[in-house]
């Protein structure tokens, strides 16, 4: 089969983009399409994970949504794709859909597996805020997937990629961005394979210092609960659940957070689930694999120092 | 102004998620259903207090059966001026936007909103292809809407921020949380509801392009290891030698 991967390139090769190639590469011959004023050495890398060729445009600098849908169709027509990967991330939600239809193509969107061929071509995806999954067969020639970030860590298949500029009529760009507002450092929530999170149970902004001091020790992004992020504790961006953001890190440990079935819904992708609550009764133990009943103000502090002892006891 | 707010039913998010049919129909007994969050607190309520200011009207279309008509009242309660529902029971979210798409094309509609995503299928998929459909901007995860004229002005979620645009009308957009507070419908709307018109059109043929083939349920989690307060340093140990997460 030969496959299309769109990547976004900002600054950097993201994780996001070495996993959309290597899930990729798994299906079939892998080119790539991008956009941007990129040198070519900066994407190399993505041979190493199984692409063949990169297809750059440079004639576009910022992500608008009916160019970028332009430019992949382009590419897909050129390179003759059965199957088009792209990331489940912010632009990804919105171009995905864009391109199926431009396509006429069947859209999985969320997938956490590689299609499974046997009988079709079904993919496995999140349903019911991760409640559930769902096996979706696409009936269509064309197929486009976004891939849920942290699925499938990406792998190597060292290729060489081709890396040449493509060229195509991408139309006017009708969204102005007229500004950007960055927000906070470091890995971003869905991104992050270590989270560490807390909720109403410590009681008031001024108590975050023991999570942040937690999560620098692990290297992990901090997240909260949504009453926390309502009441303005906390920025919005770290809201998970259900009406906030879906993440499945490696680890989420929660603390002061009661587990309702919305908070559950954002985070029970999660690999390892580690509760922190004073109340044994707590449901979020019912969908923690480890459990610690005790005040987040001892706890979380004890665990920073263990964690520091561990850290130098490995060099 | 002409808004036109897309909105679709889903299982209340306390709703537990089991399956019948060899585990390929969602099961329904004992299911509430309410608005979709997204399409209600922010779509709708956003579109209604722009219309508030600017004069104009809103509709509702939702792609589905009689089943959705409740969940279409609590919209018009909540302060819609009519609704719209092609009579179908969509299992594709091709299909809901080809009807979608199919109507709006015939009306002049400034703006059309939709929810970031249901909760239900969570596909995010139907607002992107919609505009596609419609060859209009699509503005996704907006979480600020302004209008001046023809001009709007929106804030949405991107990778690293929040991006602030500007899009001139008609365009699309899907509405996450931000774009406005969730209103209560009072008495008078929910009367008022009951005769507001509510039109029922055909579905146009479309293929499905994808089907569920099958739903499954997660595995339970094996049970949770208890640690004492006082011994982190056995936590530590378990995630770096049992989970291998650190
Ligand atoms: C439609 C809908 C959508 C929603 N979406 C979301 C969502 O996306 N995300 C979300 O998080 N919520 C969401 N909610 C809200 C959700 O139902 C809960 O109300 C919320 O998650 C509770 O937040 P919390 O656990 O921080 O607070 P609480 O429920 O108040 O729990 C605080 C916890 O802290 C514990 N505690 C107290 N003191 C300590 C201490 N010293 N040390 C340790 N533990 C302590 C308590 O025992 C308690 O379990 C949604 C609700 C609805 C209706
Ligand atoms: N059956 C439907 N009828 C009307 N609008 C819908 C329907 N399904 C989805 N939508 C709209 O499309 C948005 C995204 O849905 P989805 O692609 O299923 O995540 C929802 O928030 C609704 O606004």
């Amino acid at each position: 089969m030969s496959v299309l991967v769109f990547i976004e390139y900002k600054n950097k090769v993201s994780k996001a983009a070495l996993e959309a190639v290597s899930y990729g590469s798994k299906i079939g011959k892998v080119s790539v399409v991008t956009y941007g004023n990129i040198d070519s050495s900066e994407l190399e890398i993505l041979g190493k994970y199984g692409a063949e060729k990169v297809l750059v445009h440079k004639g576009i600098s910022s992500s608008n949504d009916q160019q970028i849908t332009k430019l992949v169709a382009a590419a897909a027509d050129q390179e003759n794709s059965n199957v088009i990967v792209l990331a489940q991330d912010q632009t990804g939600k919105s171009i995905g859909p864009r391109i199926a239809a431009k396509l006429s193509a069947g859209h999985i969107s969320g997938a956490i597996a590689l299609p499974d061929t046997s009988n079709g071509f079904v993919v496995k995806t999140n349903v019911y805020s991760g409640k559930a999954f769902a096996h979706i067969s696409v009936n269509t020639p064309i197929k486009v997937i976004s891939l849920l970030a942290n699925s499938l860590p990406p792998e190597m298949n060292e290729k060489t990629a081709q890396i040449v500029d493509f060229d195509a009529d991408l139309g006017d760009a009708r969204i102005t961005v007229k500004e950007m507002k960055t927000q906070g450092e470091g890995i971003p929530l869905p991104e992050a394979e270590l989270v560490v999170s807390a909720g109403r149970g410590l009681k008031g902004p001024e108590n975050w210092g023991i999570v942040e001091e937690l999560a620098e020790s692990l290297g992990a992004t901090t997240a909260c609960s949504r009453p926390v992020a309502d009441i303005g504790w906390r920025p919005h961006h770290e809201h998970v659940g259900q009406t906030g953001i879906a993440i499945r890190p490696n680890l989420y440990i929660a603390a002061g957070i009661s587990g309702a079935i919305q908070h559950l819904a954002g985070v029970n992708g999660s690999k390892v689930i580690v509760v922190i609550n004073t109340d044994s009764e707590a449901p979020f133990f019912k969908a923690a694999d480890y459990g610690i009943v005790g005040d987040a103000f001892e706890v979380l502090p004890k665990l920073t120092e263990a964690l520091n002892n561990f850290k130098a006891s490995q060099n | 102004m002409k808004l036109l707010v897309c909105i679709s039913k889903v299982p209340d998010t306390t709703s537990k998620i089991n399956f019948v049919d060899n585990n390929t129909k969602f099961d329904e007994s004992g299911v509430q259903y309410i608005v979709n969050p997204y399409d209600e607190w922010y779509a709708l309520v956003r579109a209604l207090e722009l219309v508030e200011k600017h004069g104009g009207t809103v509709t509702t279309i939702t792609v589905g059966t009689n089943a959705d008509d409740p969940t279409i009242r609590k919209a018009l309660a909540i302060g819609a001026n009519d609704a719209v529902r092609i009579d179908a029971n969509p299992n594709d979210p091709f299909f809901v936007a080809k009807q979608i798409a199919n109507y709006a094309s015939k009306e002049n509609f400034d703006i059309v909103l939709t929810g970031k995503e249901t909760i239900n299928y969570n596909g995010s998929q139907v607002g992107g292809m919609v505009a596609e459909l419609l060859d209009l901007p699509y503005v996704s995860l907006a979480t600020k809407l302004n209008v001046d004229g023809e001009t709007a002005t929106l804030e949405r979620d991107v990778q690293g921020g929040i991006e602030v645009v500007e899009v001139n009308t008609p365009f699309v957009l899907s509405a996450a949380k931000g774009m406005a507070e969730q209103r209560i419908p009072n008495m008078r709307g929910i009367m008022a509801a009951r005769t507001k018109p509510l039109k029922v059109i055909p579905a146009d043929s479309q293929e499905d392009l994808s089907s569920v083939v099958k739903f499954e349920l997660p595995e339970a989690k094996s049970g949770c290891k208890y640690i004492d307060p006082e011994n982190m340093n056995e936590l530590v140990d378990l995630l770096h030698n049992e989970a291998k997460v650190i």
